[in-house]
């Protein structure tokens, strides 16, 4: 199960937004990877995710592996685009 | 000897310094293992323990300077429990056979080195927070205290490297008269907690460590940025005179909590305070303020992709008009626009944004919008005591417009059985000069006038404050301007209209005599100028404010105004 996205929020994957992705991703008992450039990252690893420096409309791919894969990848592909709710 | 680094805390220090080796640049070993379980073991109580003293650094930070301090260690909370950090270590102990400290040494500096080289400043400082915490990991690994500066029991000023925010935060003021690190910026987390907790600090004095040995005597005025090592008497001395000068000044100051606003003869004016948020009623509370005279409700839209809702705009107002606990707050509805953009509005470009579609321009065209703001701010209406005030009014018309629209909310809330309060003030900003020219008649339809000063002061002397070249123009002191605010406060007087001003210059201590002498109910500031405009009033007549105010209403250049009211004044 794969969703390819873009960051949409304007600072980019900044702490906040990547707190906000690693709590949701640790919600599910799935492996959750990043993938940016054919390197996976694991998604509830908020290091992992701040280190990949992915700016404003930076694609990445959010893959899961797992009982809870389908729920977890669309789950994380919303809370992507609606800029992790963050106002 | 003196050093130069970067004021980053005002305030004068005097003290014996404290050389602080938080152990940031610990040397650590490389130590070969044998039994990695319980090497791992070490390291998982490490963290633990690690994350017990974080928490109560969040707790004691909460307690100090509020949440969104505190917030910080939330991240710092979330690293420690880093599942890839946590693999990376074990996985490199289990294969190359070593420390704990060491492998967490190796694998912190990966990250460090990531972040470090990141072309966002943002992001480089993070690895100021990943030091932060791990440092302190490794300690526990080492055996080593993690010394804790709230436990400082003499008088020091503290002399480190470098600061993270969990060693400022738990600095004990009472303790730490002042610190200076070799690195750090202006808006480094440690520097912005310093001024929070009002304590004096310079930072950036480059290797400061290597020149100053324990116990010399270090004293610097944190707004300075110079730092003194061990100075003449003469220099002490005089350290020591500014030091009781500032003390003084601002014990005079605290002597004006709790008294009335009040001229030398008597006149009371209420001394108010602008907010944009929660948070600011820290401020507003401890500077005394007697009311919100302007609470900007446009921080609450910005920063996000869609209008906050009725209810959760409702649940933000609610807590501000409940902390003011009776005390008035005039809200001033969306003032969007200008410099302020909201991409959710679609307003476009714009040749003149400042003379385009913003605040009530925007508002009664989108009723929707508007109304649902406005029965947010009716629903608290029961919670305390609360004005209402439409910025950017430039005609009659529109002002009725917009008490249309009120009522329309109001008749809305009623139908749904919600109570609001039959006392709700409704006034308007007096920031267009074809507003201030008609007052007279806009008197006739509301409580108030608040005279938006930045405003008024830009479109009276058709000067764009942002533009450097005509900056001299944008001038408080203009005659033209102040004739005219003169003229709004005639009317608002004939009218029995309340007169507040809500701009910068409600805390320009040679204006304020002026206001005075117009006839101002309130002056509403931001809280800091609250205390020194409060004194100001007290050593003010009001006959003699009069006075003054006719001689420079015939006065034909701004250098002449000041002049005369810096003598006035003296």
């Amino acid at each position: 199960m794969e969703r390819t996205l873009k960051v949409m929020n304007d600072e980019g994957l900044h702490a906040r937004p990547a707190a906000i992705l690693v709590k949701e991703a640790n919600a599910f008992s799935s492996n959750v990877e990043v993938v940016v450039n054919g390197n996976a990252t694991n998604a509830k690893s908020i290091m992992g995710l701040m280190a990949l420096g992915l700016k404003k409309d930076s694609e990445f791919t959010i893959r899961a592996e797992g009982d809870d894969a389908e729920t977890a990848v669309e789950t994380l592909a919303t809370l992507v685009n609606n800029k992790f709710n963050l106002h | 000897m003196t050093y130069e680094g970067i004021s980053a805390s005002p305030g004068v220090a005097i003290g014996r310094a404290f050389i602080y080796d938080n152990g940031h640049n610990l040397e650590i070993e490389k130590r070969e293992i044998t039994n990695v379980e319980s090497e791992y073991e070490r390291l998982i109580k490490a963290i633990a323990d690690s994350k017990n003293e974080i928490s109560s650094i969040r707790e004691k930070t909460f307690q100090k300077l509020g949440e969104e301090k505190a917030q910080i260690f939330d991240a710092h909370l979330l690293l420690l429990e880093d599942p890839e950090i946590l693999s990376q270590v074990k996985n490199m102990m289990n294969t190359e056979k070593v420390s704990p400290e060491w492998s967490l040494e190796q694998v912190t500096t990966n990250f460090i080195n990531i972040f470090e080289a990141m072309d966002d400043e943002y992001m480089r400082e993070r690895a100021a927070d990943i030091r932060d915490v791990f440092s302190r990991v490794k300690r526990h690994l080492l055996g080593l205290k993690n010394m804790d500066l709230s436990l400082l029991n003499e008088e020091v000023i503290l002399i480190a490297h470098d600061l993270t925010p969990s060693e400022t935060a738990t600095m004990n003021k009472e303790s730490v008269l002042g610190f200076v690190t070799n690195i750090g910026g202006k808006t480094s987390h440690s520097a912005i907690m310093a001024r929070t907790m009002e304590i004096p600090a310079v930072v950036g004095v480059s290797n400061i460590t290597e020149y100053v040995k324990e116990d010399d005597v270090i004293v610097f005025d944190g707004e300075e940025g110079k730092v003194y090592i061990n100075p003449t008497k003469d220099l002490l001395k005089e350290f020591e005179q500014r030091k009781l000068d500032l003390e003084k000044v601002k014990n005079e100051l605290n002597s004006y909590i709790g008294k009335k606003s009040e001229t030398l003869d008597g006149i009371q004016i209420e001394v108010a305070g602008n907010i944009g948020q929660l948070q600011d009623l820290d401020s507003f509370e401890k500077n005394d303020a007697e009311a919100v005279g302007l609470y900007r409700t446009e921080f609450l839209f910005m920063d996000r992709d869609k209008m906050p809702s009725e209810e959760e705009q409702y649940q933000i107002y609610s807590k501000i008009v409940e902390r003011l606990n009776g005390k008035e707050c005039i809200f001033r509805t969306l003032d969007i626009g200008g410099d302020k953009k909201l991409d959710y509005l679609h307003v476009g470009e714009e040749e003149n944004p400042f003379l385009g579609y913003r605040a009530i321009r925007i508002c009664l065209d989108d009723r929707e919008l508007f109304k649902t703001q406005l029965r947010a701010i009716l629903r608290t209406s029961v919670l305390g005591n609360i004005g209402i005030m439409f910025p950017m009014i430039s005609n009659l018309d529109e002002l009725l417009a917009a008490k249309d629209i009120l009522n329309e909310a109001k008749a809305e809330l009623k139908s749904k059985g919600i109570e609001i309060s039959d006392d709700i003030k409704i006034g308007m900003m007096i920031e267009i000069p074809s507003s201030a020219i008609i007052s007279d008649i806009l008197a006739k339809h509301v409580d108030f006038f608040s005279i938006g000063t930045n405003d008024l002061t830009q479109y009276t002397c058709a000067v764009d404050r942002m533009n450097e070249k005509i900056s001299h123009l944008y001038d408080p002191y203009n005659p033209g301007l102040l004739r005219l605010i003169n003229m709004v406060s005639k009317a608002a007087l004939e009218n029995n209209v309340k007169l507040a001003m809500c701009g910068s210059m409600a805390h320009d201590r040679l204006l304020v005599p002026l206001f005075v002498a117009m006839g101002f109910d309130e002056l509403s500031m931001s809280p800091m100028h609250v205390l020194p405009t409060r004194k100001l009033l007290s050593t003010l007549d009001s006959k003699k404010c009069q006075d003054v105010l006719s001689e420079v209403m015939t006065m034909g250049t701004s250098k002449e105004i000041t002049q005369r009211l810096e003598s006035f004044l003296s």
